[in-house]
């Protein structure tokens, strides 16, 4: 057994001093000197043209520097389809769309002048339901895309379903949906842009993808007639991620502009209200689901038809379906599987990734279908999950490659401390939901890579580059105990830098759960290069074979010979300061051995993949509809916990998000027009909903894993919603397939089961005016 | 219309002038230019932006400016010593996890220092009450609770992670 000193241990976060200061720098807090501010006018309409746009008030305002429709601009096309520009022209497709865009000394000029812009609009015919808009003849939101059904291929057939259907003993069928919701990032979205004099370009942006968004806006800079130029992305402290800033946004272009033509630094910020309305989010699904089994309960096939609401452009949402596939194929051993997926334009805003990337979507019809399943066989549900659970070694049907697999353990561990088999009280009852996700890296990019560089100062310390963004999770501090570990340093010894594309290597971003495994490979093989060289020097040194010398307490020592050890900053400096001097650098790029999906979207996606099972014990109010959540366990493979602490907030922090996601969180769209733009009435979950969560973590020590350790950012909102609807069922016998499980939803499912109509009344009795269901 | 006005800042005696419409909170961040306080939501509803004023814990985006005249004013950077030294408050949710991407942390800990300096022993209820109005989305609140109870004597749960296979049962190769 290895006696860690660095990994393993519940290290504080490296930035937690800064940030309980109120030192650490948002990007609301930079402000460069002679900085305007640019604000951006949205469009009034879900679908209209613009006749016009008269700017020529809105110019004339003492302060106002500059102001851009799409006839000042360049054809920028942005996003992962290129279906979107930073200035709409012609027509609006949503409310959100960016119709003009004004630089000015301060905001309250900036306001002014977008009050003084006029837009003449003509409606056009809009579309907000995803099937209506499949329809033939449907209003077309892109007319020259011809249909409104994205040209993207999500089909997949292994084995045959069909015949499987004809074996199946039995056969559950059902519809499923689920709803926006959107990150809700504590730091709202914000840039600034700034050319130097020879047009080179320097952004601030709260970024999780640095070296993208840097090719994103070398593009941009290219359509701007500015190729070859360079671009540098900075990133301030980000308050908070979770998938919102995987793709560059129109008001960062906004920015660019802006400060391309006022030759000053300009800063797009948003207030709460656009947070919500003009941030992306995650998409609504529909999906028609069945699944059968045989006799005996194994899984025959499971069969799944989805439409994805895209909104009106094409973000990394419309890619969602290529994760989906993970728990679609892979969640439990399924011989027989076929999944087509349709993501569909319409007039509302366009989605874009969340924590989870699809994977909560598909696994809240997939869990609630394997409860409906396992009680039409006759099983217990954890007992039905065991018959079909992955296990190590195993290959999916759909190529990905099982490595270690800890799901039976985890549904121990929810078993076990559930006390799922004691007797439940009234309206009371338990349920749980797996999970599977990617958990070392996941190759939806041509790389999958992260690079980091190590320099050693004369005093041992090192400073460390690299291209992994810490948004909060804590992936600087991850990266630090693993070079610590290695070179048998202190976390203090170990400063991590991410926030300069100047200096920092490449990396694809952080999302999939990615940055521990591959940042922290990253990290890894840059501390070994290091090491193998510091052994050398302290061999020399000491003279002592090299097999007999470690790195210890900052120390190279004699593994038998406790006298004979040199301070490793000692070594560096007499390495550094002699005739022929050396100093110690190192570079590594790891990009992961994981496959990019082939054709028939086969292929191991990740290097290995977490599991987790979540129960949950409820009681339900059956008069108001009510759920209250009585006990949450949350038990997940992650392979090795690097650090315990943080992995907890992770789970924590995740589950917190999944019981928002199952119960209270929706942007509610009403004719595209987004009618909660503020946390009270979106209702995000406060201290006050906090439930007891206990989070058991299982260490699988994953061979290919930075000390066995496999990814966990995501995970702790996959299962959350299913594993509440099964409690649900358990306890009151109604079956809830749509999100949010709100108590509206429950009284009524309750009052239906009972034969009462929606106010409590027997069916067919109308002496009551009227009633009123308590929200 | 503008005004002068007399408060303590953070243990100094201020006098400035100041512009009736102006906010606490902007008089804080941008006259002041201390960002330690956030602006999350600008209405009241996520507390991000919240001080001290004369022992209580305020929304400062939503408190007046000229309503800080002769009163004491204390904002997140006035906590730790002038040493550099942390607050209890500060060390413990630093120790405990209570902080991910930090945007939330400065009014989450000044709210827990309001309470804590009325209320020294606040239980979990308590704790969770006095932090219904600072929203978190990275941390679940969990360790943020920890953390306060740490320092108000409430015992934060045992830890809650537990390795249940050891490292020999099975290295997967
Ligand atoms: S900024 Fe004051 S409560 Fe949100
Ligand atoms: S730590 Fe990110 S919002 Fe609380």
């Amino acid at each position: 057994m290895h006696n860690f000193c660095s990994v393993g241990k519940r290290v504080p976060k490296i930035d937690a001093v800064e940030k309980a200061t109120g030192r650490a720098q948002y990007i609301q807090d930079l402000k460069l000197p002679g900085m305007l501010y640019g604000k951006i006018l949205y469009s009034k309409f879900p679908h209209a043209r613009i006749v016009s746009i008269d700017t020529s008030k809105a110019k004339q305002l003492p302060g106002v520097r500059c102001v851009l429709t799409a006839e000042d601009i360049p054809d920028i096309k942005m996003g992962v389809y290129k279906d979107n520009r930073p200035l709409k022209k012609g027509k609006v497709c949503s409310y959100r769309d960016e119709v003009a865009a004004v630089a000015a000394v301060d905001p309250e000029t900036a306001d002014e002048a977008l009050n003084g812009v006029e837009v003449i609009y003509e409606p056009l015919p809009a579309i907000f339901d995803p099937e209506q808009a499949m329809k033939e003849g449907a209003t077309l939101i892109h007319e020259e895309h011809k249909t409104n059904v994205l040209r993207m291929p999500w089909k997949l057939h292994y084995g045959d379903v069909d015949a499987a259907k004809k074996e199946a003993a039995h056969i559950v069928e059902d519809r499923f949906t689920t709803t926006w919701v959107t990150h809700c990032c504590m730091g709202a979205s914000g840039s600034i842009a700034e050319f130097d004099p020879a047009n080179n370009l320097k952004i601030y942006s709260n970024t999780q993808i640095p070296s993208l968004a840097q090719k994103d806006f070398l593009d941009a800079l290219t359509a701007m007639g500015l190729k070859g130029n360079r671009v540098r992305v900075i990133k301030p402290v980000i308050g908070g991620g979770f998938g919102s800033k995987l793709d560059t946004y129109a008001y960062e272009y906004i920015a660019i502009l802006l400060a391309y033509h006022t030759r000053r630094p300009v800063k797009v910020e948003f207030d709460r209200t656009e947070e919500f309305i003009a941030t992306s989010t995650r998409q609504p699904t529909i999906t028609y689901i069945s699944q059968g089994c045989d006799q005996n309960g194994k899984l025959l096939f499971r069969d799944i038809n989805m439409i994805l609401d895209n909104g009106a452009y094409t973000s990394w949402g419309a890619t969602t379906p290529s994760v989906m596939m993970m728990p679609i194929t892979s969640l439990y051993r399924v011989p027989n599987v076929r999944y087509e997926a349709k993501c569909v334009y319409t007039n509302n805003t366009y989605a874009q990734a969340m924590r989870g990337y699809g994977n909560p979507q598909a696994t809240f019809a997939i869990e609630s279908t394997m409860d409906m399943l396992a009680e039409k066989a006759g099983i217990d549900p954890i007992e039905f999950r065991r018959i079909n659970a992955n296990k190590p070694g195993d290959v999916s049907t759909q190529g990905l490659r099982i490595t270690t697999c800890g799901l039976e353990e985890c549904m121990d561990a929810v078993k076990e401390k559930l006390e799922w088999e004691k007797p439940k009280g009234e309206s009371e009852g338990v349920g749980l939901a797996s999970l599977i996700h990617v958990g070392g890296g996941a190759r939806v990019y041509k790389s999958d890579g992260c690079g980091t560089i190590i320099k050693m100062n004369d005093f041992g310390k090192i400073d460390l580059f690299t291209g992994a963004t810490d948004m909060g999770q804590g992936s600087d501090t991850v990266i630090a105990q693993i070079v610590a570990e290695e070179l048998g340093l202190q976390i203090e010894d170990i400063h991590v830098i991410h926030t300069d594309t100047d200096i920092c290597p490449w990396d694809v971003g952080s999302h999939a759960s990615r940055t521990t495994f591959v940042a922290g490979n990253a990290a890894l093989g840059a501390a070994k290069k290091i090491k193998a060289r510091l052994l050398e020097l302290g061999a020399k040194q000491l003279e002592a074979p090299l097999e007999k010398i470690a790195l210890r307490d900052r120390h190279i020592q004699h593994q038998d010979d406790s006298e004979k050890r040199i301070e490793i900053g000692k070594l560096l400096r007499k390495a550094h300061f002699s005739h022929g001097g050396q100093m110690l650098m190192a570079e590594y790029f790891y990009d992961p051995a994981n496959e990019n999906m082939g054709k028939d979207f086969r292929g191991n996606m990740s290097m290995t993949y977490t599991f987790g099972t979540h129960g949950v014990k409820v009681k339900v109010d059956e008069e108001t509809g009510k759920v209250k959540i009585l006990n949450y366990v949350a038990a997940h493979d992650v392979g090795k916990a690097i650090n315990p602490m943080l992995l907890e907030g992770q789970v924590y922090g995740g589950v917190m998000m999944g019981l928002g996601y199952a119960l209270t969180e929706q942007v509610i769209l009403e004719k595209g027009e987004n009618m909660n733009p503020n946390f009270r009435d979106y209702k995000i979950l406060t201290a006050k909903d906090v439930v007891p969560i206990e989070a058991p973590v299982l260490e699988t020590y994953d061979k290919d894993g930075p000390f066995g350790a496999k990814g966990i950012g995501e995970p702790g909102c996959v299962p959350t919603a299913p594993a509440i609807a099964n409690a649900i069922y358990d306890a009151v016998g109604v079956r809830i397939k749509d999100l949010p499980i709100t108590p509206e939803r429950v009284l009524a499912a309750i009052r239906e089961k009972k034969g009462l109509d929606l106010c409590g009344q027997e069916l067919g009795r109308d002496d009551v005016d009227e009633c009123i269901i308590e929200e | 219309m503008s005004r002068e006005i007399a408060f303590v800042f953070n243990g100094n005696k201020m006098n400035m002038a100041i512009e009736d419409h102006w906010t606490l909170l902007h008089l804080i961040r941008e006259e002041l230019g201390y960002t330690g306080t956030k602006e999350g939501c600008g209405s009241g509803e996520c507390g991000a932006c919240t001080v001290i004023v004369d022992g209580n814990a305020v929304n400062s985006c939503l408190y007046l400016a000229a309503e800080i005249d002769g009163k004491e004013l204390m904002t997140i950077e006035g906590l730790a010593s002038p040493d550099g030294t942390l607050h209890p408050i500060q060390k413990a949710f630093v120790e405990n996890g209570g902080i991910q991407c930090g945007f939330c942390s400065p009014g989450m800990i000044i709210s827990a220092k309001a309470l804590l300096d009325e209320n020294p022993n606040a239980n979990e209820e308590e704790i969770k009450e006095a932090i219904a109005g600072n929203l978190c989305r990275c941390t679940g609140y969990v360790q943020i609770v920890d953390s306060i109870k740490s320092v108000s004597g409430h015992e934060a749960q045992e830890p809650h992670v537990v390795a249940f296979r050891s490292e020999e049962g099975d290295r997967g190769d």
